[in-house]
């Protein structure tokens, strides 16, 4: 790789590198209110000595700043992105204009539920949607993300237990799990009985009999599972759980694979999460925001959490906050409605047909790849695979990782698949059913030049990537002297 | 409506390279028995003209703050949104990334959220912030877990007069663990300095206490902030950034975890979300800080660059010993209230702020000039304060809602005990006018 001058290097400025003292983008008016005397009002002790610290640029360089930024971005917009147990899937931009609406984003949380009927509507359509395509009896709409839908579920399994009588506190985790099982275990206060899952991610049956007894809580599993298979024994997983009176929870990561072919509660799933940021096709935003719908069978409903939306019996809609075994509120207000706004659009767009479409099409182009590339990666099971699948590169004796094909991607404008996990040097690919067929060819052939350039030139793949505004980053370093906000304005302006 | 773009003939020929016959034959992992036999009872997919249609007829059956005048607050507030932050945080690129992961592909989205940690720790006046929470509520509960991780202890006390939701999720997920929750009374709207006192002992983990706090009033952290430190428990303040551009941030003061709302920062109300749950500590803390954070690195040629760190605190890599569950956070979020930071820049916050200020003592003014109204509380207040009203509340809530306006929030919701009472937030959006229309409204002869 080519050497770039210190003196060249085009790092683009922080915020606070820009900019000149007095410069705001904000145009406000004047007050025209009497202005108050601050330390009239306020003691002066709480009052600021000076305006907070923050930049001072221009509207037109803010702009800049952000454009640049924007294009400093891999995006499902921009690439072709197969990050596998993610589900990037196309995010439709009439969501986006749905979501933005004043008659939804312009609502205020504490309004009457008079004035708020249309949303509330909206909201009870979709939880009666989303316990329909779980199969299972009612949803609540108010954890944040998949990971606060974990922990709320297990409150409500641990809720139903404790109302029983019964000291339940261990709960079964797979070694596949996603890392959120065993830190929402945690976080209930539960103990994690670890399993070993077989090499394709299926469960062990005798072994799952002898690690469930009359202590044990729930047993989470995520199917199709973490490497992309169905586990067809998931109703015998159930029947060994519920022999002990123990309780089934589904990690829903995986649903977009199964729309209207399964449903979790016909084969004795008890509760469940979904992530509306994967399967309903809610944008990711760099992170986030997301949201965990909790769906559970009929014995576990007293439990959900307050307020739930309910269609009172004159057809109006309400909050019903009146429900006494409730786990309580695990959330302010009522959940992340704008996310709601935008899956209830995806989900009403697409209609049972299109849900069906989806997952036929998101499996088909899982298996589509996997067979493009079976005979230059390996692929550690038989297919057919759910919507992902899990290959190990061919690396020989080049040294090249995993990570290094994963960078080298993204010089094929790529964004690379989840790596390392569930198995050590996997890649796992998710193309989603949203992708045209030239996108899917376009990511084999880069694949097939990255397994000859493994063979061939294998330091190419083990300096990517060489297209990107910073080489690869010394992560480590990062992590050994955490600088995590930016200190060097304070210190000139002797702060 | 379907979003997918394979012609039946291209199916035909993927299904080929793959060596099966139909779409069916790719779900032989399932028994037969599992398939469903019959369409979800979902209606069938419309056209996007119609969803618009169905979308545009429920959004016309809600009365939104574009109808009315908006007083309403309590966690949830009506301030101006910049043109800016629509255009420039919702980007396709911002929008449809995923967790920046990689970190080499994802430069724009880190850079953005190191800023704005950056700028949350002004705010603050703290050293380290991660790259957001949920909200505000889950936020707390978040500090309340690092704090007894920090401390080895078990109990925790909680101020009355922090945000009713807050205290329900502290609850919450205090239940789950075991965790002891006590509550410390207030006096005159804010923290009885005494009671806290009182209640401070060797067992204690933290204290929550929120200044600007749920009436409004602003606490007496000076004096707070290092009681509740003498007794060895860590003061987790909860607090409304954007008052940091006329008070004192918590971090001045010496809190050890600040916690927040940023729904004030270019956030629109979104009937309580998505918002943005903020957390900032000491330094000393950082280890056990939730969330994902960002750092400042470099590439082998020396050119700066950005990336997840300290990632060894989390879900993915340390699973059942990680600080928080929390994965999926409120990247967009931040990037919105990273835009409006940088919009409104070191003059515009303040500016912001003392309109807020400034606008609301004006309309307290003018309203407990009214006969039968007084203000509940003596106590300083920076954008939101309570009214006691001999009038009956709910019919004269109900009544300025026939006028256009949204007067307040009844606080007889929360506690019989202020059923007499409502809370009003007066931000920088509010006009003269719309003050006095309010005072007009609230003065009326019922």
């Amino acid at each position: 790789m080519s050497h770039v001058p210190r003196t060249r290097q085009i790092n683009h400025p922080l915020l606070f590198e820009q900019g000149a003292p007095g410069l705001s983008a904000a145009a406000l008016p004047e007050s025209d209110v009497p202005a108050v005397k601050r330390d009239g009002v306020i003691p002066k002790e709480l009052l600021a000595d000076a305006p907070p610290t923050l930049a001072e640029l221009g509207e037109l360089d803010v702009v800049r700043h952000y454009t640049r930024l924007a294009h400093r971005c891999f995006s499902i917009d921009a690439n072709f992105y197969p990050l596998g147990s993610c589900t990037m899937k196309y995010n439709p931009r009439i969501n986006e204009r749905v979501a933005a609406m004043p008659g939804f984003a312009m609502l205020h949380p504490w309004q009457e539920d008079e004035d708020v009927q249309g949303l509330l509507e909206m909201l009870y359509r979709l939880r009666v949607w989303l316990a329909e395509i779980a199969g299972l009896a009612e949803v609540t709409l108010q954890p944040a993300a998949g990971a606060h839908g974990e922990m709320t579920g297990l409150m409500i399994v641990n809720a139903y237990h404790r109302r029983r009588g019964e000291s339940r506190p261990n709960v079964v985790v797979p070694d596949s799990a996603h890392g959120t099982n065993p830190a929402t275990c945690t976080a209930c206060g539960c103990a994690q009985i670890k399993i070993k899952a077989r090499d394709d991610g299926r469960l062990d049956l005798e072994d799952l009999r002898a690690n469930v007894d009359e202590s044990t809580a729930a047993l989470m599993i995520t199917n199709p599972n973490t490497v992309g298979i169905f586990d067809n024994q998931i109703d015998r997983i159930a029947e060994i759980l519920h022999a002990k009176g123990a309780q089934l929870y589904l990690d829903g990561a995986n649903m977009n694979a199964v729309l209207g072919i399964v449903r979790p509660g016909d084969f004795g799933v008890d509760v469940m999460h979904y992530n509306t940021h994967k399967t309903f096709s809610t944008p990711h935003g760099g992170g986030g925001p997301g949201a965990g719908p909790v769906a559970v069978a009929e014995h576990l409903r007293p439990f959900l959490p307050v307020p739930q939306v309910v269609k009172r019996d004159d057809g109006t809609f309400a909050w019903d906050h009146d429900r006494p075994q409730s786990i309580g509120k695990v959330r302010s207000f009522f959940g992340q409605i704008g996310v709601l706004v935008r899956a209830y659009a995806y989900i009403r767009a697409n209609g049972c047909d299109g849900l069906k479409d989806a997952s036929e099409k998101a499996v088909l182009a899982a298996n589509y790849v996997a067979a493009r590339l079976k005979d230059r990666y390996h692929m550690p099971f038989p297919p057919p695979y759910a919507h992902e699948f899990i290959t190990i590169p061919k690396f020989g004796d080049s040294k090249v990782t995993e990570t290094d094909i994963a960078k080298r991607l993204i010089d094929h404008g790529v964004h690379p698949p989840t790596m390392s996990w569930p198995i050590h040097h996997c890649l796992m690919i998710e193309p989603t059913e949203t992708e045209s067929l030239a996108s899917l060819d376009h990511f084999v052939s880069a694949m097939l030049e990255i397994a000859d350039e493994i063979e061939n030139d294998p330091q190419t793949v083990r300096d990517a990537p060489h297209t990107t505004p910073v080489g690869r980053l010394d992560e480590v370093g990062a992590n050994r002297k955490p600088l995590v906000c930016w200190r060097e304005l304070r210190t000139t302006n002797g702060e | 409506m379907k979003y997918t773009q394979l012609t039946p003939t291209q199916v035909q020929s993927m299904l080929k390279v793959i060596g099966v016959v139909t779409i069916r034959d790719l779900f032989s992992g399932v028994r037969d028995e599992h398939m469903l036999d019959k369409p979800l009872a979902v209606p069938p997919g419309i056209s996007e003209l119609e969803l618009l249609a169905d979308c545009q007829a429920l959004a016309g059956r809600n009365r939104d703050l574009t109808q009315s005048v908006c007083f309403l607050g309590g966690g949830s507030y009506d301030h101006f949104v910049p043109t800016l932050v629509d255009h420039l945080a919702m980007q396709g690129e911002f929008l449809t990334a995923y967790t920046p992961y990689q970190a080499e592909a994802s430069q724009g989205v880190l850079q953005a959220f190191f800023e704005f940690q950056t700028m949350i720790c002004r705010l603050t006046g703290m050293d380290v912030s991660n790259a957001s929470l949920y909200e505000f509520a889950t936020a707390a509960a978040e500090a309340v877990t690092m704090s007894l991780s920090v401390t080895g202890r078990n109990r925790v006390l909680v101020a009355d007069n922090v945000h009713p939701d807050t205290r329900a999720v502290i609850d919450t997920y205090a239940r789950q663990r075991g965790v002891e929750v006590a509550v410390v009374a207030s006096k005159g709207g804010v923290v009885d300095e005494a009671a806290l006192a009182a209640a401070l002992d060797d067992d204690v983990a933290a204290v929550l206490v929120q200044s600007p706090n749920f009436f409004g009033c602003v606490e007496r952290l000076d004096r707070i902030v290092p009681a509740i430190r003498a007794s060895g428990a860590l003061a987790l303040v909860s607090f409304d950034p954007l008052a940091g551009g006329v008070l004192k941030p918590p971090g001045a003061f010496g809190a050890d975890i600040v916690v927040g709302e940023g729904q004030a920062l270019g956030i629109p109300p979104q009937y309580g979300g998505p918002y943005l749950g903020l957390l900032a500590c000491r330094e000393e803390y950082l280890r056990k800080i939730p969330g994902r954070v960002v750092g400042v690195t470099h590439d082998k040629n020396g050119r700066r660059g950005f990336c997840l760190t300290l990632q060894t605190r989390e879900q993915h890599i340390r699973r059942e010993k990680a600080t928080s569950n929390v994965c999926t956070n409120q990247g967009l979020l931040a990037m919105r209230a990273s835009v409006y930071m940088a919009a409104m820049g070191r003059r515009g916050i303040e500016k912001v702020a003392s309109m807020c200020l400034d606008k609301s003592h004006y309309a307290a003014e003018r309203i407990s000039a009214i006969k039968g109204y007084r203000l509940r509380f003596a106590a300083p207040f920076f954008k939101e304060f309570v009214v006691q009203t001999d009038r009956d509340v709910p019919a004269l809530l109900a009544r300025c809602r026939k006028l256009g306006i949204l007067a307040g929030v009844p606080l007889g919701r929360f506690d019989e005990q202020y059923a007499d009472c409502f809370l009003v937030a007066v931000t920088e959006k509010r006009t003269k006018t719309d003050i006095d229309r309010l005072c007009d409204a609230l003065g009326e002869r019922q």
